[in-house]
């Protein structure tokens, strides 16, 4: 079966969540790729959006981070100081799924501004719930395309703490949590290095060379020792995939970037 | 008692010009109604407090209501950026807008601490990040028991809450469900507060004794009015209107586009 670099992305972030995970979801990639989990070999993983729904099994992906579909297919839905008091900042959540506009060799991540933060090339969203999402859960996976304008050698604006800008300034900044600790592009799946908290490219997504990543990317990107290649996406998966997609586009009534 | 009144007189009479004024609503129950009729009475000088600012203070900002906004995340959510927004922001049109930009944590913590009365929220929150370098209001505050350095942000008073909820009774009690926000930490934090409703009714008939009740005492007015959270949604009501949204970001690109759409659909239309 023929898959978009798109798919075999999604596909990758879903298998890197276990049944057993609870897991505070953002907006966009990453909510594909944690219902896609919840629909394939994760049935009984808990998703948790900042809009206050816990334990949701949404039919379709939503479109904003507090569609109702959340809310009706939730365990319980609290408010929002609830959720980000006990719930995030109360250390009851494994797994935060991030993504952003920029990330840097440390996973820390930028959703704030392109350029000056005063005269801004480009003005992102903001925060929203990222830069708490990134120091209360108990690790951090990413999800982002990969090219030389997100992949770059140092971000505009720090909203969201990775390992810091030398990947020694996480546990000065006061973070108990061990930060992000997998990032999943559409080339390839990268893991923070247990010393120097670099991300090192583990696996190659299949058919994408090592130079393709070097390309796209705005640091000297570093590869494993034993360099291995993404299993492709099974037939199951983006069958599971496609009709969420399909789902989600008849319900919204638009085409979401898949 | 919250007195039951238009929405003209609502916002003529609790709503002025230089006011602190929050309307809330996270994704779901957005008071766009409300929101319109101060726009039509050409409030001034607002500074416009919310996490999510989305169309509806595009439309605020875009007519030249504020003159700051307070926020967590800006923007039309799965669509892209709010035009009129920037425009402000970035080239002062229709006038110059401050921003003071924050996390949702903080945010929620403020909301919180603005219901509890207390002068501001602490909590464990910005660790390593930008913002505190372009947000003065972000400081650090040691535990006096631990130690630990912890954030601190002041509370969040608005002058004006306004919301929109499902229902309320004839006293003025107010039942908001579903995605419940921080609506009803809006409404606690502010001095006074707007409610509008999808309808007024004898019996709010709670399905739980733990619904999310705001008591008749705790508002000042409570407005009828139907389909006022529209283009947003109304849990059991109405779904949100996904292609408004789509479509809202043709309309906001140009200034022109945008003044016609509101002249149109919001100035010469009735509340």
């Amino acid at each position: 079966m023929n898959y978009t670099t798109s798919e075999m992305m999604t596909v990758a972030a879903a298998r890197a969540l276990s049944n057993d995970d609870i897991c505070f979801v953002g907006i966009g990639l990453p909510s594909a790729a944690c219902n896609l989990a919840r629909l394939t070999h994760a049935p009984g993983i808990t998703l948790i959006y900042e809009s206050g729904t816990i334990r949701t099994r949404p039919r379709v992906l939503p479109l904003s981070i507090g569609d109702g579909e959340l809310c009706e297919t939730a365990l319980t839905t609290v408010s929002v100081p609830e959720m980000f008091r006990y719930w995030l900042q109360g250390g009851r959540i494994t797994v935060g799924f991030l993504s952003g506009a920029q990330m840097d060799r440390f996973g820390n991540l930028n959703s704030t501004v392109i350029g000056d933060y005063r005269q801004p090339k480009v003005r992102l969203p903001g925060s929203g719930g990222a830069t708490e999402i990134a120091t209360s859960c108990g690790e951090i996976f990413i999800i982002m395309r990969q090219n030389a304008r997100s992949f770059v050698a140092n971000i505009d604006f720090l909203t969201s703490l990775g390992h810091g800008r030398t990947g020694k300034e996480r546990a000065a900044s006061g973070a108990k949590t061990k930060g992000p600790t997998l990032a999943i592009s559409d080339l390839c799946i990268l893991r923070s290095d247990p010393e120097t908290k670099e991300f090192v490219v583990h696996s190659l997504h299949p058919g994408v060379t090592r130079e393709q990543v070097r390309q796209n990317t705005g640091w000297e990107i570093r590869f494993a020792a034993t360099l291995e290649e993404t299993p492709p996406p099974s037939h199951a998966e983006l069958e599971t995939l496609r009709e969420l997609n399909a789902r989600t586009s008849a319900a919204h009534g638009v085409m979401l970037g898949d | 008692m919250a007195e039951c009144l238009s929405l003209s007189d609502a916002v003529a009479r609790l709503v002025r010009d230089g006011d602190v004024v929050a309307m809330e609503g996270f994704t779901h129950l957005i008071p766009f109604a409300a929101g319109h009729e101060v726009i039509r009475q050409r409030r001034r000088d607002l500074t416009l407090v919310r996490m999510t600012p989305d169309i509806l203070y595009d439309q605020l900002i875009g007519m030249g209501a504020a003159r700051k906004l307070i926020f967590s995340w800006g923007g039309n959510p799965g669509v892209g950026s709010l035009h009129r927004m920037r425009d402000a922001v970035e080239r002062g049109w229709p006038a110059p807008l401050e921003i003071e930009e924050h996390s949702h944590a903080a945010m929620a913590n403020a909301y919180e601490a603005g219901a509890a009365g207390l002068p501001c929220a602490i909590f464990r929150g910005y660790l390593g990040s930008d913002l505190p370098r372009v947000n003065g209001n972000i400081k650090t505050v040691a535990c006096p028991f631990t130690g630990e350095e912890l954030a601190a942000v002041p509370s969040i008073r608005p002058d004006v809450a306004i919301i929109h909820a499902q229902k309320a009774d004839r006293e003025g009690n107010v039942l908001i469900e579903g995605i419940v926000g921080v609506q009803k930490e809006a409404v606690l934090a502010a001095r006074r507060s707007i409610v509008t409703v999808e309808e007024i009714v004898d019996d709010l008939e709670l399905r739980s004794p733990n619904a999310v009740v705001l008591p008749s005492w705790a508002v000042s007015a409570i407005v009828h009015a139907p389909r006022g959270a529209h283009p947003s949604y109304a849990h059991g009501y109405y779904a949100r209107d996904n292609n408004f949204y789509s479509g809202w970001d043709k309309i906001a690109r140009d200034r022109n586009t945008f003044l016609e759409w509101m002249q149109v659909h919001v100035m010469d239309s009735r509340s």
